[in-house]
């Protein structure tokens, strides 16, 4: 005991440090158990047990990744062979598009393997993210689907360079972000007028999808994660179920692209007949190549659109005396379209003529479904303050919010592709006289007029019962609807905030005055004039609150009054739509009589009335195709004008909330310059 | 629930008052090298009564101990200030102003309403609301510990005030002091006193000053009282209008949120803090010339007896009856006067400088808080920017 004191010290140490250095490689994670415990006995092992830590943490994730991919390839071969078939027991029974489903299926199949097999890496990776995020909730799920539409995104730019071999991960990509149960009747009802439009609009949807903002890719992700159980049998663990949904998107996708172009179909058919070994690479890129060229056509269709038409509403004035007075605005145009008679154009135009503008646009374009940009509200109030003529702010105010308003509302119109071919658009812009505007007034017999209508309509609308064939639409005037709501609430909110902000800087104003008085009788010097800054600092601060409160408002206030304008917009295209499914459903009741006409005719024997019921019959069966094609295409505008308007809200609501967020910061700024301007002052009283 | 509410929030009320300590700096560094050292280090709520614990340090030997603490309300403080201004010795100095009353009531009043409406809320807007208050009851909780920890600072840097016989009794005496609170006999009493002053004041008010001095102080103290009281009231209602505002901007929608709730909570530390520093320095001032003009109405008091016995005594020589005794009692008013004017000039002196110090301190303190959320709330503003032009 006694002599080997050092001995026995020394031993342990030596313990230490041979033996982790000997194991950590072959065996990390029990080294680490091991090295944790000898780290309590001896100070000196500390540092080095570190080490084989930091080593077994890095061999987990080697787990996790050499792990899914084994997972995924299972799941690759077991989802392959459910996709197909789940696809023909949900597929419509049409008879010509399920042949060329069933035949595009069987192609489909194996180049759907072989590119899962090429692009392993990209599988690889969401695989892990997945695998990740197993134990985490469900919620996290969604984050999970927003990382891999971001991982799609980045495949995405590589595949337009390589367009052979994984281009057909792009529609994957899109279609991954939309309902899956849109995927269906989209494709229904493109085959079906398969004229020029047919080419054109499948592809449209798509695009407006690839490029939504993450904001509204939220709830389409949400939605495809819904019907993920139902198409995979095997629900053991989430993150199988999305992988087979995923998958089940993609065989959709290419059923859809099948079904828009027939053309295409039997061209990829013949293409791969000679090759059957390998069709993947020649698949893909007949199938998908038309469509990133449409792509990059619409883009850029988008592109001048926004740059190339620049419209100004400016210099307000009054034009006459008294109630007969009224604003009149200048609009410029800016433009290098061909279609406009020279590239700078400026016209007159009053209040009226917007909203006469507005009256034939919705005439003509809402019945089809379109979302016309409403124009601003009139306001007799305060017209009529400007009317008096009294020179005050409020109306300056008003004048400048009315402005503002108008110059928004044309460049809503333009934005518009639809809108921007129309006539009287150009009219507007171009022409220099413009007849009187007489249905615009509000209290003309002609306003009377609209308001019955529109409390017919509001009648009509609520005796309508309809049964909703599509749940995107249910699902999105629910949307609308409550957005609505939200917008409407945070629009009282911003009001009064605005209010509060007014008040604030008057009262700041009031203080600054009794700051200033009480420095004035203060009899130490240099208080005094600390003082008389002061209220200076906040006569300045006043001037920044009253700032602040009219960017509240032009920036923020604004828009979202706007935009609850515009919901109603939206909202009346899905009443439009469902006032032509009315008419559909009115006219196949009327054909369902007529041919129990005929059938009471048939009975009662009486042949020479026989040839007039016939005819009948045949006139409303073509009228209620006729309205079936209508609601069919009031349908998809409506769709498309609502992805159109998802994403130029977004893009609106980022602009303008970037806007408002440098606006405070820019106030904040000034604050800060006022205050450290008033520091030294404040440290200069003695 | 309604019930059970109440002692939640009490729960966190007392938890406020601990960690509310080590929140606050050293408010007031007015007795730095004086033998008397006296902060308040805690403070405890209970129902509508705030329990003060007061600390003193000390190397004075009238002081049993050189450390202790004592537990004290707000109805001792009113009963210390009561008994120094009733102290005859005690006419010629400017009598620290009495903390007010402390003002729980519209957190109070909240917090019942957070109980009525606990079951019409939603569990985060319930929590977001209590949150407020509990902010809400910590800036309370914070002047009025602070506004009494001034007081009791003043006094013990006073060198007549730190002497005297009451203040240390309330310092040092252990048991509760079981000061019994006005009844409504005396406080009517005071009102009465109240009325017989200011229409003394009035009065006396003709009485030809002698000294150039206290006639400058006296234009200067009423003028000046007259603006702090106006600025104090119109910085009440900005910083009122800057809470309201808060209030405006609480629902939004759920992408900027988080943002907009981190720059309104910001905005009310601005709202709350520019209340703290400037607003309380106003009120505080308020007070304080309120008590200097006391002093000086006591002075003019002393001058009008003086010249009234002066009066008397010219009466009493003409009848020449009783002159020894208005002889003397003249002799006592001209001493009493020239004491008040003699103490009275220096008290107003060191008010003044005083006055010009604690103004310097705080506005330098609210500037630099200004600049300070200023550019917090910039930061913030600069990353959710970022953020939204990133994606």
């Amino acid at each position: 005991m006694d002599p080997p004191l050092p001995v026995s010290t020394s031993e342990p140490d030596k313990d230490i440090f041979s033996g982790p250095r000997a194991e950590p490689l072959n065996n990390p994670l029990s080294e680490t158990a091991a090295e944790q415990l000898k780290a309590v006995s001896g100070a000196s092992s500390k540092a080095k047990g570190d080490v084989p830590v930091e080593e077994a943490g890095s061999e987990e994730p080697d787990d996790l990744f050499s792990d899914p991919l084994g997972e995924s390839g299972a799941e690759l071969e077991t989802h392959t062979s459910n996709a197909p078939l789940l696809d023909f027991s949900e597929e419509p029974p049409k008879s010509d598009p399920i042949k060329k489903a069933a035949s595009a299926d069987d192609y489909i199949k194996k180049p759907q393997k072989d590119i899962f097999e090429e692009s392993t890496e990209d599988g690889v990776k969401a695989a892990a993210a997945h695998v990740g995020s197993v134990a985490a909730e469900k919620k996290v799920l969604h984050t999970d689907l927003f990382g891999d539409g971001v991982d799609d995104d980045e495949d995405k730019d590589d595949l337009f360079k390589t367009p052979p071999g994984a281009m057909m991960k792009k529609p994957q990509a899109s279609l991954f972000r939309a309902e899956p149960d849109d995927i269906f009747p989209e494709a229904k009802t493109e085959a079906k007028p398969a004229t020029k439009a047919s080419a054109k609009q499948p592809n449209n949807a798509p695009t407006d999808l690839f490029t939504e903002e993450p904001f509204t890719v939220m709830p389409a992700a949400r939605a495809a994660v819904k019907p993920a159980a139902i198409p995979s049998a095997n629900t053991s663990s989430k993150t199988n179920g999305l992988h087979s949904d995923e998958e089940d998107l993609f065989a959709e996708a290419t059923v859809e692209l099948s079904l828009d172009s027939p053309r295409n179909d039997r061209r990829k058919r013949d293409a791969m007949k000679p090759s059957e070994p390998v069709p993947c690479p020649s698949t893909s890129t007949s199938s998908s190549k038309p469509q990133p060229k449409k792509l990059e056509e619409l883009e850029e269709e988008e592109k001048e659109d926004k740059f190339d038409l620049n419209i100004s509403v400016t210099n307000p004035e009054k034009v006459g005396d008294g109630m007969n007075a009224y604003m009149a605005y200048r609009v410029s145009t800016q433009t290098t379209l061909s279609m406009f008679r020279s590239k700078q154009l400026t016209v007159r135009r009053r209040f009226s003529d917007f909203l006469g503008l507005y009256e034939k646009l919705s005439e003509k374009h809402s019945p089809n479904g379109y979302i016309v940009p409403p124009a601003p509200e009139k306001s007799i109030l305060g017209m009529t303050k400007v009317k008096v003529g009294k020179e005050d702010l409020s109306s300056d105010e008003f004048v400048e919010r009315r402005r503002a308003a108008l110059e928004r509302y044309l460049q809503r119109v333009v934005s518009h592709p639809s809108l921007l071919q129309d006539p009287d658009v150009r009219e507007f812009l171009e022409k220099e006289e413009l007849p009187r505007a007489v249905s615009t007034q509000a209290l003309s017999g002609a306003g009377f007029l609209k308001m019955i209508n529109k409390a017919t309509d509001a009648v009509s609308k609520m005796t309508i019962k309809m049964n909703e064939s599509d749940v995107w639409f249910e699902e999105k005037l629910q949307e609308v609807e409550s957005e609505d709501q939200q917008l409407r609430k945070l629009h009282g909110m911003v009001e009064s905030l605005v209010n509060h902000r007014k008040e604030l800087s008057v009262n700041t104003a009031v203080f600054a005055k009794s700051v200033a008085m009480l420095g004035s009788s203060e009899d130490n010097t240099a208080l005094s004039r600390a003082l008389s800054q002061l209220a200076e600092v906040e006569d300045r601060i006043e001037q920044l609150h009253q700032d602040q409160a009219a960017n509240d408002f032009f920036i923020f206030a604004e828009l979202l009054a706007d935009y609850i304008r515009l919901l109603g917009a939206v909202r009346a295209c899905f009443d439009q739509r469902m006032k032509a499914w009315q008419r559909w459903q009115d006219g196949q009741n009327m054909l369902q009589k007529k041919r129990e006409a005929e059938a009471k005719l048939l009975w009662a024997n009486k042949p020479e009335k026989l040839q007039q019921a016939k005819d009948e019959i045949g006139e409303w069966e073509g009228r209620v195709s006729q309205y079936e094609r209508d609601f069919d295409r009031v349908s998809a505008t409506v769709r498309k004008e609502v992805m159109r308007f998802e994403k130029e809200k977004t893009r609106d609501f980022k602009k303008q909330i970037i806007k408002y967020l440098q606006s405070l910061l820019h106030s904040e700024q000034q604050l800060i310059k006022y205050w450290e301007a008033f520091l030294p002052e404040a440290k200069a009283i003695a | 629930m309604a019930v059970r509410l109440p002692v939640v929030v009490r729960g966190g009320k007392e938890l406020l008052c601990s960690r509310f300590l080590q929140l606050r700096s050293v408010s007031v560094d007015l007795n730095n090298d004086t033998p008397l050292l006296i902060d308040i280090p805690d403070a405890l709520c209970e129902r509508d009564k705030v329990k003060f614990t007061i600390h003193t340090k000390t190397t004075l030997n009238s002081f049993q101990k050189p450390d202790f603490s004592v537990s004290r309300q707000h109805e001792d403080f009113i009963w210390l200030h009561d008994t120094l201004v009733e102290t005859e010795d005690y006419a010629g100095l400017i009598i620290p102003p009495v903390p007010p009353k402390p003002d729980f009531e519209s957190p109070r009043e909240k917090m019942h309403k957070l109980g009525e409406g606990e079951a019409t809320m939603t569990k985060e807007e319930y929590t977001k609301m209590k949150q407020e208050l509990e902010a809400e009851y910590l800036a309370v909780f914070k002047k009025t510990v602070q506004v009494h920890e001034i007081f009791l600072q003043r006094l013990s840097s006073h060198p007549a005030f730190s002497k005297d016989r009451n203040f240390q009794i309330f310092l040092e005496y252990d048991q509760d002091l079981s000061v019994r609170r006005k009844n409504a006999k005396e406080m009517f009493g005071g009102f009465f006193k109240n009325m017989v002053k200011s229409a003394d004041e009035v009065l006396i008010s003709g009485v030809k000053e002698v000294d150039e001095f206290f006639e400058q102080e006296k234009t200067f103290l009423l003028d000046y009282f007259g603006k702090i009281k106006d600025a104090t009231a119109k910085a009440e209602k900005m910083t009122r209008s800057h809470k309201s505002m808060l209030l405006a901007c609480t629902v939004t929608t759920p992408k900027i949120a988080e943002l907009l709730e981190k720059l309104r909570k910001l905005e009310a530390r601005v709202a709350s803090d520019q209340e703290l520093k400037l607003t309380e320095l106003f009120r505080y001032y308020m007070r304080d010339i309120q008590a200097a003009k006391d002093l000086l109405y006591r002075r003019a008091r002393a001058l009008a007896d003086y010249e009234n016995s002066n009066k008397a005594l010219d009466k009493a020589r003409l009848k020449s009856k009783d002159v020894g005794q208005a002889e003397e009692h003249q002799q006592q008013c001209l001493q009493k006067f020239d004491k008040l004017s003699e103490s009275g000039k220096k008290e107003l002196t060191s008010f003044k400088a005083r006055r010009v110090v604690a103004f310097r301190k705080n506005l330098i303190e609210m500037a630099e808080l200004e600049i300070k959320h200023a550019k917090s709330n910039m930061s913030l503003l600069h990353a959710c920017i970022e953020q939204l032009q990133s994606n």
